[in-house]
């Protein structure tokens, strides 16, 4: 039983998928420097358990996809990254995360600090009422950048970084809410560069678009792996292997007797691993598309 | 081709009930929005032919309003126009900021604890209070130790507004979708950078259209000004002492004289409380648009 899908999975990933060899060569080096540090996370929406038990590590300068069906916590394990579970009111979290051996949940911890140096792009395109340079100015702005010269340069970097400055360059005075779904993410990608993050979080950043608007965001997060570090949520295996270097694997743990259901981490490691040589049946059942 | 296919598709409305029942809803439909435009129509025309003779800039301008008897072409409602200018206008100026941060708090500060909705349920039990009982309250609390001034007035108006400002603001703030929130907090913004910078001016046109539409309500109040700024004849320029006048309570005891120059000058009243009204709708619409440049 187990050897034909062996096949299929070697199959899927060498002659669709050519980009992966190039994406896996570059991280087959040994691992930075640990940005995050989760161990032992269980997080809690009021009284249901959403995710339990989360270990794992993620290292700077890579781009982690988080793969899994729904309900698997995969999103609340990101939105826990730089606090936005906290503005989900009966949100709880137990274990350690560290960022940079710092615990981001310690005494005197500020959600706001966190999340200047942690950014976050969103599934659906979010960009604010206003005006496409008003959009990308406004971190700086909230930061206390009045400086109209350091504001222009600031957009203009944000918007090349994201690859949208020569659709927009002339005009930046229209409003945010008139470009396209594609060109909207990678406003809010502009947005989110502005204040110069560590990291930025992904979720599902291209599943509200169409497969042209997807290839270009796909490229913006291969070219923003040289600054930054990545952790992107997905549903779409194909692009955790087309742009991931570590890809973690979350499943939904079903327990019948109290009819609970929780996330958990199945399997974690370089994604060409988890791809073609996953560690445990559940993670190769649904890479091999068997479930989800 | 038309040949092999004998049988167009009817893509019509199948007859029977359920165009029936189409048909009468659209009939029932213009027929109560045609009973709706009788009163307005009615009101509008009434007053504007009863009221545009008396009309003149005098009539606008003038400060003293004449005894009952006089015809209306003597003296003018001058007095009454700033007095309704000045009390609505400092009504205005306590309710408005008030209401809106008072829906502020509700929506984005107090969530479900208990302050939020002490506060959401007085503010709909204040909404149901008859005008006239605020006006009341006003004279019990402030009148009977201060006397009667344009303050009083604007007391009794703002108490009356504060309701319509916090609801109508609340409504605008709870339209504001989650996610632009989101996107502000996942910049590292405060709660109150949030709210500055996301929220309000998200919400502004709508706050802006209840607020203005609160004022309007509130410059033809009558009853809550009656035992409170006692409306008299002259001009009263200093809004903190002294009785008032304002158009509203002069249409009231115009109107209730039987001298034929007494009810001209009720009329010409009515029609200048009106326009007022109707340029503060005109005034909400633009700056409506102004704020909405870049609508959702």
């Amino acid at each position: 039983m187990e050897q034909p899908e062996q096949d299929v999975v070697e199959q899927t990933v060498s002659t669709r998928l050519p980009r992966l060899e190039t994406t896996v060569k570059a991280s087959s080096t040994t691992p930075g420097t640990t940005i995050f540090d989760v161990s032992n996370v269980s997080i809690y929406y009021g009284a249901f358990k959403a995710v339990t038990d989360v270990s794992l590590p993620i290292y700077e300068h890579e781009v982690t996809a988080f793969i899994g069906s729904s309900g698997s916590g995969k999103s609340t394990v990101l939105r826990a990254l730089n606090r936005m579970n906290d503005l989900v009111p009966g949100a709880r979290l137990e274990g350690t995360m560290t960022y940079r051996d710092a615990d981001l949940y310690g005494r005197g911890v500020s959600a706001t600090a966190v999340r200047r140096r942690i950014g976050m792009v969103f599934q659906k395109p979010n960009p604010f009422p206003k005006s496409i340079y008003d959009n990308v100015a406004y971190g700086p702005r909230i930061n206390g950048q009045r400086n109209k010269a350091k504001l222009d340069e600031i957009v203009e970097r944000s918007l090349r970084g994201a690859a949208l400055w020569d659709e927009v360059k002339n005009r930046l005075r229209q409003s945010g809410l008139a470009l396209s779904g594609g060109q909207a993410q990678r406003l809010c990608i502009a947005r989110t560069i502005a204040v110069e993050p560590d990291v930025v979080l992904m979720d599902e950043p291209a599943s509200a678009l169409d497969p042209i608007a997807t290839l270009a965001v796909e490229d913006l997060i291969r070219e923003l792996k040289q600054n930054y570090t990545i952790v992107i949520v997905t549903h779409n295996m194909q692009q955790a292997t087309r742009i991931s270097d570590r890809t973690a694997f979350f499943s939904v743990l079903t327990d019948a007797k109290n009819d609970t259901r929780t996330g958990v981490l199945v399997e974690h490691g370089p994604t060409q691993q988890i791809f073609e040589d996953p560690q445990d049946s559940r993670t190769q059942a649904y890479v091999t598309g068997r479930i989800g | 081709m038309t040949a092999t296919t004998p049988h167009q598709v009817d893509l019509r409305e199948p007859s029977g009930w359920r165009r029936a029942k189409n048909q009468f809803a659209t009939g029932a439909m213009w027929f109560t929005f045609l009973c709706l435009l009788v009163p307005l129509g009615f009101v509008l025309v009434t007053v504007i032919a009863k009221g545009a003779s008396a009309i003149s800039w005098q009539f606008l301008t003038n400060g003293t309003i004449p005894p009952n008897i006089l015809p209306a072409n003597v003296g003018g409602m001058g007095a009454a126009v700033i007095g309704t200018l000045e009390i609505t206008g400092f009504a205005a100026v306590m309710a408005i900021p008030l209401g809106i941060l008072g829906a502020v708090y509700i929506n984005e500060y107090g969530g479900n604890r208990p302050l939020s909705r002490l506060i959401s349920f007085l503010s709909d039990v204040m909404t149901g209070v008859p005008s006239i009982v605020m006006g009341l309250f006003v004279f019990t609390i402030w009148v009977l130790h201060f006397g009667y001034s344009g303050l009083a007035g604007s007391f009794s108006l703002a108490c009356l507004m504060l309701p319509i400002v916090i609801r109508s603001s609340y409504e605008m703030l709870r339209l504001v979708p989650n996610h632009l929130r989101e996107a502000s907090y996942a910049l590292g913004a405060t709660k109150a950078r949030v709210t500055l910078t996301v929220v309000l001016p998200t919400a502004v046109g709508g706050i802006v259209s209840g607020a203005l539409l609160a004022i309007a309500r509130a410059a033809g109040e009558t009853a809550p000004l009656i035992f409170t700024i006692l409306t008299v004849e002259a001009t009263n320029p200093d809004l903190f002492h002294g009785a008032d006048t304002a158009l509203s309570t002069q249409i009231f005891t115009n109107a209730t004289q039987p001298y034929t120059g007494a009810t001209d000058r009720a009329w010409g009243s009515a029609l200048t409380l009106i326009a007022i009204a109707f340029i503060l709708m005109i005034v909400a619409r633009l700056v409506t648009a102004r704020f909405n440049r870049y609508p959702r």
